[in-house]
């Protein structure tokens, strides 16, 4: 060391984050307060944290679903039948996140093969179509969950048609599966769009003779499947709930009012799992 | 009426206005969904041309949805103010651009002028500037509110604080609350988005905040942004609703899909404006809008999203809100689809607002689908503070946990406070400095877990 060398900084007497002193009400909500802070910034850990977040939401996603996987799971439970796949008319996930409309549509070849099926005469009471939506992590953990208590809870008279998984698909897919399959009642099982906290929610969309042109009106909702939110077994029991109410009053959507747990959500830019379909800026944000 | 150019010996036709409009418009993936978006650059080059030659009185000539059909189109084209036009009536949209950017454009004209302009006016010329040309404008443009403080001086950045919570549960909602105060967040409003929209739960929230802002004699306001309705009938039934909130559209389709009509916006505003909660001054109302909202209602009717949503700025401009937002990024990658869009959406709505005379923000905002990040948002919000926004938008973390989208970090506020030398709202930074939160600069002081403030959940 010479004289113009300058002296070496001495270590910090005051720590480096400045911790927030309420953090202690971080048990009252989920959200990220008294994060502390670096500066005026968001210290390293949290900005690694929300990175993390936010690179397993991009992942939920873009991943793609294991479908030999899920569909042996679904083979399991609906005792060796082995669910049917098909595709919507997006050919990969970019071209299904730019246009809606086309993951709303069956393939050409998809069309044929629910068109060549054996089905009775009669159809079916209700089709169940797991449909990756905007979140193939929510359903590789729990369409198999939620459709093993959905099952569990079949009154012996509704006959069951066979379990379709669909990709690159939205909800208004299952109204295209359901008039060909030729099912009264269409539940769509679907991966909702993640969020930073949640990237595995589930949401079951009910329909009543399913057609193509269908609007969101004519649906009921069950949002917010995962462990932190719905379980399947609340799920299932909601599901039969509205299915009996659906048969009843010959339809779903804003005249079949859900009474059977949650109260209703009217607000304007809703969660992005919401239970009644509307408008509002955020009207248009789900997976639809 | 069709509009053509020629370019290399080659004619390129648009049937109408807002053909025209459409093509001109910037790339963006929700006028593609549409249909309406130019099939080529060389197309969308020649309608810019075509556009910049078009004289601005054709906008008074040509409405882009016909009045007979839409009741926006009618409130816009009956509130035109023909004097204050009289300053650029001459102009073609290419000379109005030249113009906005010299010097004649100063403040007080560009105040004077506005009763002149329709939203119209402002989308064409929107489209024909580039990012720096948005904000230089936008930055002379000045819009200053009252309700509880005031909005928009120079020199000023207001936050909304947005505490949400994926229950209601007003406990965890006042935790977010004191998040954003002790982080100096909330003057331009404390503004709930409940999951809930039942009678119950507009109560529960509304008194909540009414006694925080009370009890502590904080210079703010507070909404709950419920549909306008139920804020009506929170009114009637003597709750204390301080903003009146609503998701609007640039069509007479788009709001009928919200669920309301430009009455029962002027019934909100009476109702709003007969409780008196302003101390020191009367702008009531709160608006959010978004491009993209029109398409995704199927309410358009061909026109292209960004002038769809001047046309709510049209609409927002007639009720003398306190605080307009667009929320640029929250509607999806099949509007909007990247960074690039997103930042350049927030430029042309900020712009477009001001230009218009509204106080507007930005929820400077991305979902988890469209391929965007925090740097994009860390761009677009200083982009933003560089045109001089009106406020922002600022939830703990940036991760609101109950919409399932990201916004802005209360730090981020801090962020731009320290870079542009902003302060808050007057009356709620001394309210800030009294606390012992901030210091005469503005800047943030430590605090012990015995601020006063820490027993608001007492």
């Amino acid at each position: 060391m010479n004289e113009f060398t300058p002296p070496a900084p001495s270590p910090p007497s005051q720590p480096t984050v400045i911790r927030d002193p309420w953090i202690g009400l971080r048990s009252l909500t989920p959200s990220r307060i008294a994060l502390g802070r670096a500066g005026h910034a968001l210290p390293t850990r949290e900005v690694l944290a929300a990175d993390e977040a936010h690179a397993r939401a991009r992942s939920a996603v873009h991943a793609p679903l294991d479908l030999d996987d899920l569909s042996g799971r679904l083979a399991a439970i609906t005792k060796g039948t082995p669910p049917v796949r098909v595709c919507s008319a997006a050919p990969d996930r970019q071209r299904y996140l730019l246009r809606p409309d086309l993951g709303r549509r069956l393939s050409a070849e998809s069309r044929s093969g629910l068109a060549a099926l054996p089905l009775g005469p009669e159809g079916c009471d209700l089709a169940i179509v797991v449909a990756d939506g905007l979140s193939t992590t929510a359903v590789a953990r729990h369409a198999a969950p939620v459709i093993e208590a959905i099952l569990a809870g079949l009154p012996p008279a509704c006959r069951l048609g066979p379990v379709v998984i669909a990709s690159q698909a939205r909800v208004a897919l299952g109204d295209e599966v359901g008039q060909l399959l030729k099912a009264r009642l269409v539940a769509v099982l679907i991966g909702e769009r993640p969020g930073l906290s949640c990237q595995e929610s589930l949401g079951i969309y009910l329909t009543w003779e399913p057609r193509p042109g269908r609007t969101d009106a004519e649906r009921n909702c069950l949002s917010n499947i995962h462990p932190g939110g719905l379980s399947p077994a609340d799920a299932a029991t909601r599901l039969w709930w509205l299915a009996g109410e659906a048969r009843r009053l010959c339809t779903t959507g804003v005249a079949l009012k859900d009474r059977s747990g949650e109260p209703g959500r009217l607000g304007e830019r809703r969660a992005s799992t919401p239970c009644t379909i509307a408008g509002g800026v955020g009207g248009a944000t789900n997976e639809r | 009426m069709g509009y053509q150019h020629t370019l290399d010996s080659r004619v390129w036709h648009f049937d109408d206005l807002k053909t025209l409009l459409a093509k001109a418009s910037p790339y963006r993936s929700g006028d593609v969904l549409a249909g309406v978006a130019a099939e080529s650059p060389v197309e969308r080059t020649a309608a810019r041309m075509a556009l910049a030659e078009l004289p601005l009185v054709r906008f008074l000539e040509e409405p882009v949805i016909p009045g007979e059909d839409d009741e926006v189109t009618r409130l816009i084209l009956e509130s035109h103010d023909a004097r204050a036009f009289a300053a650029v009536a001459h102009l073609t949209v290419g000379d109005f651009r030249d113009w906005l950017l010299g010097e004649a454009a100063d403040e007080a004209t560009l105040t004077a002028i506005r009763p002149g302009l329709t939203p119209e006016m402002a989308a064409a010329v929107c489209k024909l500037m580039r990012n720096q040309d948005l904000i230089s404008v936008a930055r002379r443009c000045r819009v200053v509110t009252r309700f509880r403080n005031t909005i928009g001086l120079p020199g000023t950045l207001a936050m909304r604080l947005q505490p949400n919570h994926p229950a209601d549960d007003p406990r965890g909602i006042l935790a977010g609350v004191l998040d954003g105060l002790m982080y100096g967040c909330g003057d331009a409003v404390i503004g709930v988005n409940p999951v809930s929209d039942d009678m119950t739960t507009l109560k529960v929230l509304l008194e909540s905040l009414a006694a925080v802002i009370q009890r502590f004699e904080i210079p703010t306001q507070a909404c709950v942004l419920a549909h306008v309705t139920s804020q009506i009938e929170a009114i009637n039934a003597g709750l204390p609703v301080d903003l009146v909130f609503q998701s609007i559209g640039g069509t007479e389709a788009t709001n009928r899909s919200f669920g309301i009509s430009l009455a029962m916006l002027r019934e909100a505003r009476e109702a709003a404006l007969s409780t008196g909660r302003g101390t020191l001054g009367s702008n009531v109302m709160y608006f959010e809008t978004g491009q993209g909202s029109s398409l995704s209602a199927n309410a358009h009717h061909g026109v292209d999203q960004q002038t769809c949503e001047a046309r709510a700025y049209g609409v927002a401009r007639a009720f003398e809100p306190l605080i307009c937002n667009t929320v640029v990024g929250f509607i999806g990658p099949e509007y909007l689809h990247d960074g690039k869009q997103i930042i350049r959406a927030g430029l042309e709505d900020h712009f477009c607002g001001k230009l218009l005379g509204l106080p507007i923000g930005c929820d400077a905002c991305y979902t988890n689908h469209a391929e965007a990040d925090a740097d994009d948002m860390d761009t677009l919000m200083t982009l933003l503070a560089t045109a001089g926004v009106t406020f922002l938008i600022g939830v703990p973390g940036a991760d609101d946990v109950m919409l399932g989208y990201q916004s802005l970090s209360f730090h981020d506020a801090l962020y731009l406070r320290e870079v542009f030398g902003l302060r808050r709202a007057p009356e709620f930074e001394a309210w800030l400095e009294r606390m012992d939160l901030v210091d005469s600069r503005g800047r943030l002081l430590p605090v012990t877990s015995r601020h006063p403030l820490l027993a608001m959940q007492a």
